[in-house]
């Protein structure tokens, strides 16, 4: 844990103040690197404001910070409220059957699963999960090719075309072929996965496999002739080349390319969950969006912004697993 | 003491290669060597006719015009290059693939920056003892190599956390460690400071001493090739360089630096070198362009040297 800490920068000044070292000195990091931002946050939320005060919508007012404080609390309520309605079923359920049982013990008792609505908090989970396995698929994907194409530049020349024509393709190019392919080809009684779920996670590793392949190559590539002289005059066979020479050598590239993967998967992930009226958060912006109420754009700014922080937190997570296996300790990652 | 072991086992087994009386026998052999390089304006004649005979145990020094092609000479020895035409008898047998009987120890050490000097020699170790020393007898082998060249203190850091002469140093102790046939050494303290080269080069012939090893080492340095080689092979300015003469030197060894500073037959072979480099292969163009004065700096004697 006292590691995990180490890693978060912001953190650093107020430990050394807490122990007391050089504390004027502490105290101006602290306001460089607190106070500053805070005033950025600040300056923008009363712009905020003042430019929502004056936008009038057919759904009312364009949300401030104030409504969306609010509707957060909102989405906190409901999610309870539903949790509490999901324990009362079972309650009346366990009881239903419980009486049943003993008047007849013979009796046959039924338990059916709760359907209620997913709410903002299930939302999320789902569009993690989603984004984690998409991510994962095409990272699994991506990395070893970019490894071959890196260490043979005839793989390269084939595959590169092909990379840059998909490359910029748009997810909502993609969606209506894998819908129609995942529908056509996933077929099975007791589906281990949701189809929606198939399609999403499929769209989301198109879109994010080749970031992380091209970087990968490009890091491959750029082995210094001098590591790959030592590596013939060794005789290293393939596999310990690989793991010995190019992965820690092309580590840094690799994951340059899985934070862009891992942004653009996030980013896909939404838009595609909107337009297929896959479950996760892009649907919920795209129910309330259709549902028009006057909360719902303020619901829709508290998804925004969860959104974002969502995006932020998925790269710090990478750059704190790119500290942990990067053996150059000293190198500023950022 | 361990060490004392291995280094018998080592002589025990260059013994059983060299067979009985064939001490003067070529070990090496460069044989009417050329190479052309394709270039966009056409192909590069690098190498024309190289032919070097090297004896077991000798050491060898290459030395000559920056850009002559001694880097290219000892790529084709170490396999990493294709001669265009001739080829490289190691004991009479062709080689033209790179391998661990031919060990390079290179210019900016090449260590891996990921492993620590240990893990560094390891991996040689690893490649070339797999299944013929036990765990333990390789743990110990690599331990031994490192305090051959003094590193057994530092054995655990990485590249990074070491000087530069210690670099060169786990360099150098991890091609001893593959046992090889021949040493090949490009410009190995070339990156060094004047003191830091000076201990590796008294330390190269402490173990060259112990070891016996062939070496072909490539040098600027007048005096490290005079002070370490048992012979100078000089090249020609390129294209097309080749071997312009070859400088026998009977110091008798150990041999020490200081002693040697005034030791006649040391200052004559100095000068034959310089001679050679600076009046019959000087490098006219070059100089006159980037360096005017290290021509005379160099012929009214090394003291001034630093005024160049
Ligand atoms: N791979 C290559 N392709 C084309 N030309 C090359 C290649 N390698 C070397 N050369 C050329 O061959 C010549 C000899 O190069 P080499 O590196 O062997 O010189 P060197 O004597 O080692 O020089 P230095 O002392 O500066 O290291 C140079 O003119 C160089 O430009
Ligand atoms: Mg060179």
């Amino acid at each position: 844990m006292s590691r995990m800490l180490q890693n978060i920068s912001w953190l650093e000044p107020w430990m050394l103040l807490l122990k007391g070292e050089n504390v004027s000195a502490q105290l101006a990091t602290i306001f460089k690197g607190l106070a500053i931002p805070m005033a950025g946050i600040l300056a923008f939320l009363f712009i905020w404001q003042g430019a929502a005060n004056s936008i009038d919508t057919s759904l009312g007012q364009f949300p401030g910070p104030v409504q969306v404080y609010e509707q957060s609390f909102n989405l906190v309520k409901e999610h309870k409220r539903e949790r509490q309605k999901e324990v009362e079923f079972y309650e009346r359920q366990d009881e239903r059957n419980a009486k049943k049982l003993a008047k007849n013990p013979d009796a046959k008792i039924k338990v059916r699963p709760y359907t209620g609505k997913p709410t903002f908090f299930d939302q999320i989970v789902t569009s993690l999960i989603t984004v984690m396995s998409g991510f994962l698929v095409a990272s699994v994907i991506a990395i070893p090719v970019g490894i071959m194409i890196g260490l043979n530049s005839g793989l390269y020349s084939a595959l590169n075309p092909l990379i840059q024509l998909f490359k910029p393709v748009s997810p909502l190019a993609w969606l209506p072929l894998v819908t129609m392919v995942v529908s056509a080809l996933y077929v099975s009684k007791d589906p281990m996965f949701a189809k929606s779920f198939v399609t999403s996670l499929i769209t989301v590793s198109l879109c994010c496999l080749w970031p992380t392949m091209i970087n990968t190559a490009v890091g491959v590539s750029a082995i210094t002739q001098d590591l790959q002289n030592v590596s013939k005059v060794l005789r290293l066979n393939f596999f310990t080349h690989v793991t010995k020479i190019v992965l820690p050598s092309s580590i840094p590239m690799m994951f340059t390319g899985l934070r862009l993967s891992l942004g653009i998967a996030w980013m896909v992930l939404i838009a595609a969950e909107m337009l297929a009226q896959n479950p996760g958060l892009g649907k919920f912006v795209w129910d309330e969006f259709q549902n028009g109420s006057s909360n719902s754009l303020g619901r829709i700014m508290v998804a925004v912004l969860v959104i974002g922080v969502i995006g932020f937190m998925l790269d710090r997570v990478m750059l704190m697993l790119q500290k942990k296996v990067s053996w150059d300790k000293s190198a500023v990652l950022r | 003491m361990a060490g004392d072991i291995h280094l018998f086992n080592r002589t025990a087994s260059t013994t059983v290669n060299k067979g009985s009386n064939i001490m003067v026998k070529t070990h090496l052999e460069i044989s009417d060597v050329s190479i052309e390089f394709p270039t966009p304006s056409g192909p590069f004649k690098a190498l024309d006719g190289v032919d070097l005979k090297i004896k077991e145990g000798e050491f060898v020094s290459l030395i000559g015009h920056s850009g002559c092609g001694k880097s290219t000479v000892l790529n084709i020895v170490a396999g990493l290059y294709q001669a265009t035409t001739g080829g490289v008898l190691l004991d009479g047998r062709e080689v033209n693939t790179p391998g661990p009987e031919r060990a390079v120890v290179f210019q900016n050490h090449s260590l891996l920056p990921w492993l620590s000097a240990y893990e560094n020699v390891e991996l040689a170790v690893k490649q070339v003892f797999k299944g013929k020393k036990s765990k333990a007898e390789i743990k110990e082998w690599i331990e031994h190599n490192l305090s051959l060249v003094h590193m057994d203190h530092a054995m655990h850091k990485r590249p990074d956390e070491i000087s530069g002469g210690m670099k060169q140093r786990v360099g150098i102790a991890r091609a001893l460690a593959m046992e090889p046939k021949v040493l090949l050494m490009d410009e190995p303290f070339g990156a060094l400071d004047a003191l830091t080269r000076a201990h590796l080069q008294d330390s190269l012939m402490e173990i060259q001493n112990e070891l016996n090893n062939t070496v072909i080492m490539i040098t600027h340095d007048v005096d490290e090739a005079v002070l370490l080689s048992d012979r100078i092979v000089m090249m020609t300015n390129g294209p097309a360089a080749t071997v312009g003469e070859i400088l026998d030197i009977e110091l008798a060894r150990p041999r020490d630096r200081i002693a040697l500073a005034d030791d006649s037959q040391y200052n004559h072979y100095r000068h034959e070198v310089l001679r050679f480099l600076y009046e019959k292969q000087s490098k006219v163009e070059d100089i006159d362009q980037h360096r005017p004065k290290k021509v005379e700096a160099v012929e009214e004697e090394a003291p001034q040297k630093a005024t160049a």
